[in-house]
C-alpha cells in the first residue's frame, strides 16, 4: 500500500513569555491509505497540535508534512476535521448543516447528504436545528459534514471526549462502520486508551515535554473487537505500560467501557 | 441499539411541543389581555376623573372627548393625509440612514484598519443631539424635504452601525476555522458565516433605528414643516387644541408600535433557531 501521508523531522514551536516551549519534536510519522491511526498522549503532549497542523490551520512549523505527494500548506477538504466540539452553524437545519456551503438543489449534493443522514443514523432529524439535537447527535451532524467533501484523509480532535459512556462506544462503533464503508483514513487523537487500542490498527504514544513520540503500537486484531477479550486487555496492557514508565501518567485510565 | 437511547430523550420534546401547540391559543389570550391591563386601568380612572370634573380639560381632556377628535379627524381625511407624509419620510429617512448603518457596520466589523479609522469619529458624532443639529440641517438644506430626511437618516444610521459592528466581531471564532476546513471561499465566509451570526443584532438594530425614525421625525417636523403628525401636534399646541396633540401622539405610539410589531414578527420567522431565555412564565 502506498504512504498517502508523510510527517518528517516536524518541529513546533511556541512562542511564550518566558521563552520558547517546544510543542513538538522530532515527529516522524508514515500512514497508509485507509489506515485507522489513533495517537495517544497526556494532555500537553502536542496531540491536537500534530492534528492542527496535518489540518493546515496550523502553517507554522518547521520540517515536512506531505498528503498525496503535496505539502500542506492550508486547510482543504480533502482533509476533513471533527473538532471536539460538533461546531455546528445553529441557524442551520441537520441537512444544511451537513451541506454548508454546498447547494441542496444540486441533485448529487442531495443524494449524498439523504446517504450520509442515514450513515450516521440520524433519518427523521434532517429538518432539526441543532439545539433540539443531543450531544452525541450533533457530533454526527460534524461527522457526516466532514464525510460529504469525500476527504481523502478525516482527522478528529478528541471528537468524542465531552460524551458520556454510552453514546461514545455508539459513536465508536458508528466511525468503524463508515471507515469500514469508505475506507477513509482516519488520524484520531485521545486522551482514552481503550479508545486508542479499540479503534486504532496502531497506536501511536505521545509524550509531552517536548511533545514527541514515544512509540508505536500495533493493534493486530480482526473488527469488530472485544473489549472484554484477553488479547484485547493484552494489548490495551502493553500501551499502558508505556506510559508507567514516565513519571507523570496522568492519562484516562478508566474513561471507556 | 444506542439509537434507541438518544430517540427516547428526543420523543418527549416533540410530545411537549405539540401539547404546548394546543395550550398555545390560551396562553396567547391571557399575555394579550396581561399586556393591556395597565392601560386600561389607567383609562377609566382618567375618564372618571373627567366626569367628575377634577381634570382642567385644555390641560388634559378626556378620553373620550380626544376619541371623539380622532374619528372627526379620521372622517375629514386630514389624519391619514399627515400620516403619510410623515411615515414616507420616516420611511426614506430609515432606509437612507439604516442602509448606510448597516454597510458601514459591515465595513468596520471586517476590517481593524476601518475601524481605527471611522469608528473613533463615528462615536464623536452619535451623541450630537438632533436639536443641536438641525438648525445645520435647515441652514444647508432649507426647510424642504431634504434636510427633514436627512435627519431621520442621521438618528437611524448610529443605531444599526453599532449593533451591525457589535454582531459581527461577537462570531464565534471556533465557526470561522469550521469555514476554513471546509474551505469557504471569502464570500461564503461573509454570507454563510458572518451575516447570519450577527443577524440577531442586526434585528435589534432596525428596532431601535425604526424607534429612533420616529423621534427624529417629530423634531424634524415641528422645524417648520405644513405637514406630518409633528406639524399636527404643534400647530394644535399653538391653539391650545390638547385633544388633538393627544391624538397626534396617539397616533405615533400606534403606528411606532405596529413597526416594531412588524419587525419582530419577521424576526421570530427568521431567527427560529434561536434557544434562548424568553422569561419566566412564556410558553
Amino acid at each position: 500500500m502506498t504512504e498517502m501521508l508523510k510527517i518528517d523531522k516536524l518541529n513546533k514551536t511556541f512562542a511564550a513569555p518566558t521563552g520558547d516551549v517546544i510543542a513538538l519534536n522530532n515527529i516522524q510519522l508514515q500512514v497508509k491509505k485507509g489506515e485507522f491511526i489513533t495517537i495517544i498522549g497526556p494532555s500537553g503532549c502536542g496531540k491536537s497540535t500534530l492534528l492542527k497542523i496535518v489540518a493546515g490551520l496550523d502553517t507554522d512549523y518547521t520540517g515536512a508534512v506531505v498528503l498525496n505527494g503535496k505539502p500542506v500548506d492550508g486547510p482543504s477538504i480533502e482533509k476533513g476535521f471533527i473538532f471536539q466540539e460538533p461546531r455546528l452553524f445553529p441557524w442551520l437545519t441537520v441537512e444544511k448543516n451537513i451541506a454548508a456551503n454546498l447547494s441542496l438543489k444540486d441533485p448529487t449534493t442531495r443524494t449524498r447528504v439523504t446517504e450520509l443522514i442515514e450513515l450516521v443514523r440520524l433519518t427523521g432529524f434532517e429538518k432539526s436545528y441543532p439545539r433540539e439535537l443531543s450531544g452525541g447527535m450533533a457530533q454526527r451532524v460534524a461527522i457526516a459534514r466532514a464525510l460529504l467533501r469525500n476527504p481523502d484523509v478525516l482527522l478528529l480532535d478528541e471528537p468524542f471526549g465531552a460524551l458520556d459512556a454510552f453514546t461514545r462506544a455508539h459513536l465508536q462503533e458508528v466511525l468503524l462502520d463508515i471507515w469500514q464503508t469508505n475506507r477513509t483514513t482516519m488520524l484520531f487523537v485521545t486522551h482514552d486508551l481503550d479508545e486508542a487500542v479499540f479503534l486504532g490498527q496502531r497506536v501511536i504514544i505521545m509524550n509531552p515535554r517536548p511533545g514527541h513520540i514515544r512509540s508505536v503500537q500495533p493493534i493486530d486484531l480482526p473488527f469488530p473487537r472485544k473489549r472484554s477479550s484477553s488479547s484485547f486487555q493484552e494489548l490495551r496492557h502493553k500501551v499502558l505500560s508505556e506510559f508507567e514508565k514516565v513519571e507523570e501518567p496522568t492519562i484516562d485510565v478508566g474513561a471507556g467501557i | 441499539m444506542q439509537v434507541g437511547i438518544e430517540k427516547s430523550v428526543v420523543t418527549p420534546l416533540i410530545k411537549k411541543k405539540s401539547r404546548v401547540k394546543n395550550r398555545g391559543l390560551s396562553i396567547q389570550v391571557s399575555n394579550a389581555l396581561l399586556s393591556i391591563l395597565l392601560p386600561v386601568i389607567l383609562l377609566i380612572v382618567w375618564e372618571g376623573a373627567g366626569a367628575l370634573g377634577k381634570l382642567n380639560p385644555i390641560l388634559l381632556p378626556r378620553p373620550s372627548t380626544i376619541m371623539q377628535e380622532f374619528v372627526s379627524l379620521t372622517a375629514s381625511g386630514e389624519l391619514a393625509m399627515h400620516l403619510g407624509v410623515s411615515a414616507w419620510r420616516a420611511l426614506l429617512g430609515f432606509l437612507l440612514g439604516g442602509g448606510l448603518g448597516l454597510a458601514a457596520g459591515i465595513w468596520v466589523g471586517f476590517s481593524y484598519k476601518t475601524e481605527r479609522l471611522l469608528d473613533p469619529s463615528l462615536q464623536m458624532l452619535r451623541t450630537l443631539p438632533h436639536l443641536a443639529i438641525a438648525p445645520l440641517f435647515i441652514l444647508w438644506f432649507g426647510f424642504g424635504e431634504a434636510s427633514k430626511i436627512l435627519l431621520i437618516a442621521k438618528g437611524c444610521f448610529f443605531p444599526l452601525y453599532v449593533n451591525t459592528f457589535l454582531g459581527i466581531r461577537s462570531v464565534d471564532g471556533k465557526l470561522f476555522d469550521v469555514g476554513r476546513v471546509l474551505q469557504f471561499s471569502q464570500w461564503q465566509m461573509i454570507t454563510k458565516l458572518i451575516i447570519p451570526a450577527s443577524l440577531p443584532n442586526i434585528f435589534l438594530g432596525i428596532r431601535l433605528s425604526i424607534g429612533v425614525a420616529w423621534l427624529g421625525l417629530v423634531v424634524a417636523e415641528m422645524m417648520g414643516s405644513s405637514t406630518g403628525i409633528g406639524f399636527l401636534i404643534n400647530d394644535a399646541r399653538s391653539f391650545s387644541l390638547t385633544s388633538v396633540v393627544f391624538v397626534g401622539i396617539i397616533v405615533f405610539a400606534i403606528v411606532g408600535k405596529l413597526s416594531d410589531s412588524l419587525v419582530k414578527l419577521i424576526e421570530r420567522r427568521m431567527l427560529r433557531w434561536q434557544d434562548s431565555y424568553k422569561g419566566e412564565g412564556s410558553s
